[in-house]
């Protein structure tokens, strides 16, 4: 991406900028559970999951499936309602579908009917956004992700990665301060993979929201966060949570680095002797 | 010729800019085939079997009343040419009054179904089975009670009619990726607004093969209530040609049947074409690569 070169990184590590305010959490997850009804008994999802996201930080949940991190996201979009604990936004709790997010999706859930431009244009139509000025600001997005081009193109005419460039495009369009993504690289190639990591790192460094990213993949998170919480195996429990102390902008070349790699085994470490990995 | 490695190669060597225009234009003119023969084989089929027919019913000299030749059959309909616009008329009339029915109390119907639950566990079991009934049986019984004028002709096309429009579109509406509708929560968007925006557009391809199945059983549906007890209409025309051996006018009148019949699939097809031109394709090019 051209943008890469020209966008001005923020040398720090860590999103904790100089400003006084970042000291509150963001996003509070507290003392959280989450119980199904399963045909053979309730199962628990999550257990007692107690987490504090700084504001702009890039804040990873890792783990294995089925621990409950998809919920964790769903809970924290107001979308399903915890068991027991609470979520909190800046001290408010939440109690309904909160609208101050853009979510991203495993599939990019594009709606057929509508070209690359239209499905995110839905963002704003719902919002009732100035039209003009959402207009331009979906241009801009969608070429700042590669698609100039094919913003008249419908999603079938789309490849998978250029469709969740667009649903990456609509869930930023309304300039939310949180950005939710639940695994939203799982279902793309190996190349297309690492240019979307790019592309969420430089946009996450120029809007400076605050990224709350589901992913199973420890490459993924070491590379984009500022701090990776390892969850348990069913019932999902924090495990560890691990700062991320690289620099920034990180690049390619960063993963073959000593220190990229100590990350990646600390986590791999914990996946063993979880059993979620086992080495023969 | 042969080069070094014993391989054959071309006398023309082509630049791959020459290579790229054969390309382009091989394939242009696949696509002006594919366009041309879609219309031609079917009317070129049509055509042989309408000249088989002809020199067949000549050459073994089939009487008239068993099987009239296609010649005689343009003298029936330019003779008859008023009974068959007019009997055509009204049966139109029927099927579409009962279509038409059929989408007015069916498609309401199917949103209850989807919104309701207990509504849908109350109207689906007795909606399946008022489908086990043949309609050709309660025929008489809608004529024993409504007579023998248009209504139960109608009531006859709507019967059959409505049951896919139902499911079809009850079907249509339940089935969507729930993440669309959490999107939908998370944008603000209203539940009316989630509804017309994502939900019935999302069912209307659903919602059209159901329609599409429905206007070709309202033709049989308006037929069958002819039969049992009609005064005018194709399907009473066919009885009468029938009572009095006339085996050419009852071919007209099956020729006036399939040429209504499939005029009214194709004004659904366009109807579908207008509202979601986008499926459409995708259907098309499906078929397409069927055939091709």
């Amino acid at each position: 991406m051209a943008h890469l070169d020209s966008a001005q990184y923020d040398t720090q590590t860590g999103a904790l900028g100089a400003s006084p305010h970042d000291d509150e959490p963001y996003l509070e997850f507290r003392e959280l559970s989450k119980i199904y009804a399963a045909d053979d008994g309730p199962v628990r999802a999550l257990d007692a999951v107690s987490i504090a996201q700084r504001k702009r930080e890039f804040l990873s949940i890792l783990g294995p499936s089925g621990c409950g991190k998809s919920t964790l996201l769903m809970i924290a979009a107001g979308l399903s309602p915890a068991s027991h604990g609470l979520v909190a936004v800046q001290g408010e709790r939440v109690i309904k579908p909160r609208t101050d997010v853009g979510i991203v999706f495993q599939n990019p859930v594009l709606l057929e009917w509508r070209t690359a431009l239209g499905n995110v244009m839905l963002q704003a139509e719902a919002r009732k956004l100035d039209r003009a000025a959402a207009e331009k600001r979906a241009y801009e997005l969608l070429d700042s992700v590669g698609l100039k081009g094919f913003e008249h193109k419908y999603p079938d005419q789309l490849s998978g990665g250029m469709r969740q460039r667009v649903s990456i495009c609509r869930a930023l369009i309304h300039n939310p301060p949180q950005l939710l993504m639940d695994e939203p690289f799982g279902a793309l190639d190996a190349l297309t993979r690492d240019q979307l990591v790019l592309d969420i790192q430089r946009i996450w460094n120029e809007a400076r929201m605050t990224v709350l990213f589901i992913t199973h993949s420890v490459a993924e998170a070491v590379f984009l966060s500022d701090r990776v919480i390892v969850m348990t195996p069913r019932p999902g429990r924090i495990d560890r949570i691990i700062d991320i102390d690289l620099p920034r902008p990180r690049t390619l070349a960063m993963r073959e680095t000593p220190e990229f790699a100590r990350y990646n085994r600390e986590i791999l470490d914990l996946l063993l002797a979880r059993g979620v990995l086992r080495e023969h | 010729m042969a080069d070094a490695t014993g391989l054959k190669v071309r006398d023309e060597v082509l630049s791959i800019e020459q290579i790229e225009a054969r390309e382009k234009d091989r394939r242009s003119r696949q696509k002006a085939y594919d366009r041309v023969s879609a219309v031609v084989y079917p009317v070129a089929t049509l055509a042989a079997a309408i000249l088989l027919w002809e020199v067949g019913v000549r050459a073994f000299k089939v009487p008239p009343f068993l099987a009239p030749p296609p010649s005689m059959l343009v003298g029936t309909f330019v003779e008859h040419s008023n009974l068959i616009l007019y009997n055509t008329w009204r049966t139109t009339i029927e099927i579409l009054l009962g279509y038409f029915a059929s989408i007015l109390i069916g498609v309401p119907l199917a949103f209850g179904i989807f919104m309701w639950p207990s509504f849908a566990r109350t109207v689906l079991p007795l909606l399946i089975s008022s489908q086990a009934i043949p309609k050709v049986a309660i025929a008489p019984l809608l004529l024993v009670w409504f007579g023998f004028g248009l209504f139960p002709k109608v009531l006859v096309a709507f019967l059959i009619a409505f049951f896919p429009v139902v499911i079809s579109t009850a079907v249509g509406l339940s089935s969507i990726e729930p993440e669309k509708i959490y999107l939908a929560r998370s944008m603000g968007l209203s539940a009316t607004a989630t509804f017309f925006k994502i939900r019935l557009p999302n069912a209307l391809p659903s919602i059209f093969a159901g329609l599409k199945i429905s206007i070709t059983l309202a033709v049989v549906g308006a037929v069958v209530g002819e039969f049992v007890g009609g005064e005018a209409g194709l399907g009473y025309m066919l009885m009468v040609a029938n009572g009095s051996m006339d085996t050419p006018l009852l071919f007209a009148g099956l020729i006036a049947l399939t040429v209504q019949g499939v005029v009214l699939y194709a004004l659904v097809e366009w109807a579908e074409y207008l509202a979601i031109p986008r499926r459409n394709n995708a259907a098309a090019a499906a078929l397409q690569s069927v055939a091709g």
